[in-house]
C-alpha cells in the first residue's frame, strides 16, 4: 500500500490546521526538499517539504480545507520500490535548532538534490512531531570510529543506542553501556524494523514500552527556569531502559517472610570477635549471612536459580548472586560468582572489594553482567520492607529490610525478638507461588539457625 | 552585609582562574580569591617559569653545537642572573595577563586567604583584616605544594624545593636531585645542561616511573650520555649539612650505602594538597591523604561546594585542573552534555632534553589489564625533519587494542614531542582507531610523520624503516 503523507504538527500544541495550498498535483514526481503544500495555523503559514522521493498518488484533502487534524493523511505517495515509508513521507519545513548542515543533507535519501529547509525568521519554530522522530531512526547514525568498531564486533545495532557525545554522537562509553544493559543485537533490531514504522518505539524513549503506551514528555508541563534539567547519563538511561522493560515484561509477584535473626546476630558477634587483629581481619555483616543463606537455598532449589527463555527454562548450576550497590547517583549490581562454594569471610571480602571498585567505576563488564539471582538490601536506611524489580535474566530478587527488635507473640506471650523482613519478587513464568514459598522456607530456616547451613 | 556571588573560586591557579572565566562566560556573578599571585604556582612558580629556564638551557646546548651548523664563536658565557630574570619576567607577564582576563570577564578579584564559614560563606583575611562574602557555589582550587620528607626538609639555602631551584643566586657546582618525576628531571636537565654535576636519586627501579618502560630506559641512557649520574632503586638515608655543602648517605636496594657530597640538594618527591586552614573539616568536606575527596563531577559531597585540580589529586597537571574548572562551571550553570573528565585522556609532558610526552596506557599496564595489544614503534633516525634539525634522538611508540583498534596509549621521547602529543590526545578524544590514523595525511617533512609511522608500524607496515 502506498504510504500516506500526514498532516504535520507545526507546534507542540497544534491539533489541527488549514491546508492552504497544494504545490504539487497528482502524478507529480517529488524529491526530498520539494515543497508539497502550505499549511496554515492561527499564527503562521508554513511550507511543508517532502522527505522521500516518489510520485504523488492522490491528494486526499482539497486545497483550502480547514480543520485538518494533525497526523491525518492528506495525500498518498508512491515510492519507487513501493516501500512502506509510512509517516516518514514528509515533514514540516522550518525546524527548530537546525542540525548541522551536513547532517541535514545526509539524512535525506538523495543528498545531491535535497536542500535544507530555509526558515524565515519571522515564522515560529516547529518541533518535530512523531513523524520526524521516526524518521530520525533511519537517519545516518553518528558514532565514533571506535564505537562503530566495538558495535560491529559485538553485533550491536547502533541506531538503537542514544549517544552522549557532542551533538549526540555515539561514543565508546555508550556502546559499552548498551552492551552491559543487554542491547538488542542487530538481527533482532532488523526484524523489528521490518514492521510498519508506526509500531516502532520513539527512538529517544529509553523504554521498551510498546508504542501507544509512551508517557508524555514531562517538560511540557513546566515553565523553563522552574526546574533544573539534570541530563541522563548512560547509567541512568540504562537503569531506565532495563527496569522499564523488566517491570513491563516480567510478570512479578511478591512473597514476604519475617525472620527471627537473633541466633544469626549472636553467631555474627561471636565470629567477628574471632577476627584476627591485623592480617586477615574481617567483619561480617548481616548481609554476608543473607548472601550465604541465599546461595545455599538456591542450590537446594534449582527451580528458583533459573532464567526464562521462550524455549526452555535455564537452571543454573551455580549461585551467581548480584548485590545491588548504591553509587549515589546510580546503582550497579556486581556479582558474587559461585557464592555457594565460598565461606562467609571470602564472600564478605569479595563484596567489599566489588563495592569499592563499583564506586570507583572500575568494575569490568564481566563482573556485573549475568548472574542468576539478586539481593537488594535497604536495611541500613531503616527500611522495614520493600519490593524490588527483577533484573533479567534473573527470575527473582530478594529485598532485605532492616533488622530490628519487634514485639512478637511466642507461646501466647508477647516478647521482643530481632526480626528482619525479606520480600522476594518472583517471575511467575519460572517460579510458581508454592515454589517460591518453599525456597523462602529454606532461606528462613538458614537465617534463623545459621548452623543449619552446615547440615 | 556581605557581598554575595553566584560562584566564588578559591585559588587562582590554572584550575581556579579558568573555572572563574567559564563561570563568567556562562553569565554567573563570579569572584576569585588569591592569597599570593594571580595564576598560582603554574604561572608563577611552576610550568611557565621553568619552561623559560629550560629555553635558556636549550639555547646553551645549541650554541655548543654552532660548529655543526656552520657557525663559529668563542668565549661563550652565560649570565645566571639574567636567565633567572627572564624567567621571572615571563612569569610576571603571564600573571598580569590573568589579571587582565579577570577584568575583561568582570570577575571580582579578592586578595587574601579564604576560609569557609558555612556552606555558602567564606571569610577572607588580608593583612589582619577580615571580610565576609557568600556564594551559591564555592569552588576550592587551592592547589598543592612540594611534599616535605622527614630529614630532607628544605631550608632554601642548601636544600631546595622547586621554588628555590628556580631562583638560584649562585650556581652550584654539584647538585643532588631527589626524585625523578617530571619536576626532578626538568631541574636535573636544566642544571646539567648548564654544566652542573648532577646526581639523580630515584626510589623506584627506573627514572620517570610513570612513563612507558622503554621511554624511561631511553631517557636514562640519554641523560647518562650527557654526564648525569643516575641512581635508581636508591633512597636518601640521611643529609648532613655543612657550611656550603651537603653530604648525603644513599642506600641502594641491596642494602649497600654510599656517601656523596654536593653543593645543593633539590627535593622533588611528590606534592601534598593545600588542605589546611580553609575550614574543610568544619564544612564536612572529606580529606584523604592531603587531598579533598570528590566524585567524578568534582563534587565534595557538601551541596554547592566543589574542588578541582591538584587539591583533589593526581594527575597533578595544570591542564587537568583547567578541564575540571570548565566541567564544574558548566555543571553549576546546568549546561547539558557535560562529561566527567576521562583521566586516561590526559597527556603528560616533561620538558627535559630530550623531551618526553605520553597519553594513556603504557605497554606494560595494558598487558596487566589483560588487553590484547599491538605495539608500533618508530625511531627519530628514520624521520627526515629530525635529521635536518640535528635531533635524531628518540622514538614514538603507540599501543593499540588488537580487536577494536582503540589507541590505548602513545609514548614519545625526542625533540618537540611535547608539541606533538596533542595529535594523539585528539585521536583519543575522538575515539579514532588505528585504521583512521593510518588514513590521516601528515605533512612532510615534519616530526609528526613519526606518529604516522608508529601507527603504521603497529600493523607491521612502516614506510621509512
Amino acid at each position: 500500500m502506498p504510504p500516506d503523507i500526514l498532516m504535520p504538527a507545526l507546534s507542540p500544541t497544534m491539533e489541527e490546521g488549514k491546508l492552504a495550498k497544494w504545490h504539487v498535483k497528482e502524478g507529480d514526481t517529488v524529491k526530498p526538499g520539494d515543497i508539497l503544500a502550505e499549511i496554515e495555523t492561527d499564527k503562521a503559514t508554513m511550507e511543508y517539504e517532502a522527505v522521500d522521493e516518489g510520485k504523488i498518488g492522490k491528494l486526499l484533502v482539497p486545497e483550502g480545507t480547514e480543520g485538518v487534524k494533525v497526523n491525518s493523511p492528506i495525500a498518498r505517495l508512491i515510492t519507487e520500490n513501493g516501500n512502506d515509508t509510512g509517516a516518514q513521507a514528509a515533514k514540516p519545513g522550518p525546524r527548530p535548532a537546525p542540525p548541522p548542515p551536513d547532517q541535514t543533507a545526509k539524512s535525506a535519501p538523495a543528498p545531491s538534490q535535497a536542500k535544507p529547509a530555509s526558515a524565515p525568521p519571522s515564522k515560529p519554530a516547529v518541533k518535530s512531531g512523531n513523524g520526524a522522530s521516526a524518521q530520525d531512526a533511519e537517519a545516518r547514525v553518528f558514532a565514533s570510529p571506535l564505537a562503530k568498531r566495538i558495535a560491529e564486533g559485538k553485533g550491536i545495532d547502533l541506531s538503537r543506542i542514544s549517544g552522549s557525545g557532542p551533538r549526540g554522537r555515539i561514543i565508546k562509553a555508550d556502546v559499552e553501556a548498551a552492551i552491559a544493559a543487554g542491547a538488542p543485537e542487530k538481527q533482532a533490531a532488523e526484524a523489528r524494523s521490518t514492521r510498519p514504522a508506526a509500531a516502532l518505539p520513539v527512538s529517544e524513549a529509553p523504554s521498551a514500552a510498546p508504542a501507544g503506551l509512551a508517557l508524555p514528555d514531562a517538560t511540557r508541563f513546566y515553565q523553563d527556569g522552574e526546574f533544573e534539567a539534570v541530563p541522563n547519563d548512560s547509567m541512568r538511561k540504562s537503569i531506565a531502559r532495563r527496569l522499564t522493560s523488566a517491570k513491563a515484561l516480567v510478570p512479578h509477584y511478591y512473597l514476604t517472610i519475617e525472620c527471627d535473626i537473633g541466633a544469626l546476630l549472636q553467631a555474627r558477634a561471636r565470629l567477628n570477635e574471632r577476627s584476627p587483629k591485623a592480617d586477615g581481619a574481617y567483619k561480617l555483616s548481616v548481609n554476608d549471612f543473607v548472601v550465604k543463606a541465599a546461595a545455599q537455598a538456591l542450590i537446594k532449589h534449582p527451580e528458583v536459580n533459573a532464567s526464562w527463555t521462550d524455549a526452555a527454562i535455564l537452571r543454573h548450576k551455580h549461585a551467581d548472586i548480584g548485590i545491588a550497590v548504591d553509587l549515589n547517583p546510580g546503582l550497579i549490581t556486581p556479582i558474587l560468582f559461585h557464592a555457594e562454594t565460598k565461606g562467609l569471610i571470602e564472600l564478605s571480602g569479595e563484596m567489599k572489594n566489588l563495592a569499592e571498585r563499583a564506586r570507583a567505576k572500575k568494575l569490568k563488564p564481566q563482573e556485573y553482567e549475568g548472574g542468576s539471582f539478586a539481593i537488594s538490601n535497604l536495611g541500613m536506611f531503616g527500611i522495614r520492607e520493600f519490593t524490588a524489580i527483577i533484573n533479567p535474566p534473573h527470575s527473582a530478587i530478594l529485598a532485605i529490610g532492616s533488622a530490628e527488635e519487634r514485639a512478637v507473640v511466642r507461646d501466647g506471650k508477647i516478647t521482643a525478638a530481632s526480626m528482619m523482613s525479606v520480600t522476594m519478587s518472583c517471575d511467575h513464568r519460572v517460579i510458581d507461588g508454592a515454589v517460591g514459598a518453599r525456597f523462602l522456607q529454606t532461606l528462613r530456616a538458614y537465617l534463623e539457625e545459621p548452623a543449619a547451613m552446615l547440615l | 552585609m556581605s557581598e554575595s556571588f553566584d560562584v566564588i573560586v578559591i585559588g587562582s591557579g590554572p584550575g581556579g582562574y579558568v573555572c572563574a572565566i567559564r563561570c563568567a562566560q556562562l553569565g554567573m556573578k563570579t569572584a576569585i580569591v588569591e592569597r599570593e599571585n594571580l595564576g598560582g604556582i603554574c604561572l608563577n612558580w611552576g610550568c611557565i617559569p621553568t619552561k623559560a629556564l629550560l629555553r635558556s638551557s636549550e639555547i646553551w646546548h645549541l650554541v655548543h653545537r654552532l660548529n655543526e651548523f656552520g657557525f663559529s664563536a668563542s668565549d661563550l658565557k652565560f649570565d645566571l642572573a639574567k636567565i633567572v630574570e627572564r624567567s621571572r619576567k615571563v612569569a610576571g607577564q603571564l600573571s598580569n595577563g590573568v589579571r587582565t582576563l579577570m577584568r575583561k570577564n568582570k570577575i571580582t578579584v579578592i586578595d587574601g586567604s579564604a576560609k569557609l564559614t558555612g556552606k555558602k560563606g567564606i571569610a577572607v583575611t588580608k593583612d589582619g583584616k577580615t571580610s565576609a562574602y557568600d556564594a551559591k557555589n564555592l569552588v576550592l582550587a587551592t592547589g598543592a605544594r612540594a611534599r616535605e620528607f622527614k630529614g630532607l626538609e628544605a631550608d632554601g639555602k642548601l636544600i631546595w624545593t622547586y621554588r628555590h631551584a628556580m631562583l638560584p643566586k649562585a650556581f652550584p657546582r654539584s647538585l643532588l636531585v631527589v626524585g625523578s618525576g617530571a619536576i626532578g628531571i626538568e631541574f636535573a636537565s636544566f642544571y646539567r645542561t648548564l654544566g652542573v654535576e648532577v646526581t639523580v636519586v630515584e626510589l623506584l627501579d627506573r627514572i620517570l616511573p610513570v612513563e612507558d618502560e622503554e621511554v624511561s630506559a631511553f631517557a636514562d641512557k640519554a641523560f647518562r650520555k650527557q654526564g648525569m649520574t643516575i641512581r635508581t632503586a636508591t633512597t636518601v638515608e640521611k643529609l648532613t649539612k655543612s657550611d656550603n655543602s651537603v653530604t648525603a648517605v644513599l642506600k641502594a636496594k641491596d642494602g649497600s650505602t654510599s656517601t656523596i657530597t654536593v653543593d645543593r640538594v633539590i627535593v622533588a618527591v611528590g606534592i601534598v594538597g593545600n588542605v589546611e586552614d580553609i575550614g574543610l573539616e568544619q564544612a564536612g568536606i572529606r580529606v584523604e591523604r592531603t587531598h579533598v575527596v570528590v566524585n567524578e563531577w568534582c563534587e565534595t559531597g557538601v551541596a554547592g561546594i566543589f574542588a578541582i585540580g591538584d587539591l583533589v589529586g593526581p594527575p597533578w597537571l595544570a591542564h587537568k585542573a583547567m578541564h575540571e574548572g570548565v566541567i564544574v562551571a558548566e555543571r553549576i550553570a546546568g549546561v547539558t552534555g557535560v562529561h566527567p573528565l576521562d583521566t586516561s585522556n590526559i597527556p603528560g609532558c616533561t620538558y627535559c632534553w630530550p623531551q618526553v610526552a605520553s597519553i594513556g596506557l603504557t605497554e606494560a599496564r595494558a598487558k596487566e589489564l589483560g588487553r590484547k595489544i599491538k605495539v608500533g614503534k618508530f625511531p627519530a633516525i628514520g624521520n627526515g625533519k629530525a635529521i635536518a634539525l640535528g635531533e635524531a634522538e628518540g622514538f614514538v611508540k603507540t599501543v593499540f587494542d588488537t580487536e577494536t583498534g582503540e589507541l590505548l596509549g602513545a609514548h614519545m621521547i625526542g625533540a618537540e614531542v611535547t608539541e606533538l602529543i596533542q595529535g594523539f590526545s585528539i585521536a583519543r578524544a575522538l575515539e579514532a582507531t588505528e585504521a583512521d590514523l593510518q588514513h590521516v595525511v601528515f605533512p612532510h617533512p615534519t616530526l609528526s610523520e613519526m606518529m604516522h609511522e608508529s601507527v603504521l608500524a603497529a600493523d607491521g607496515r612502516p614506510l621509512h624503516i
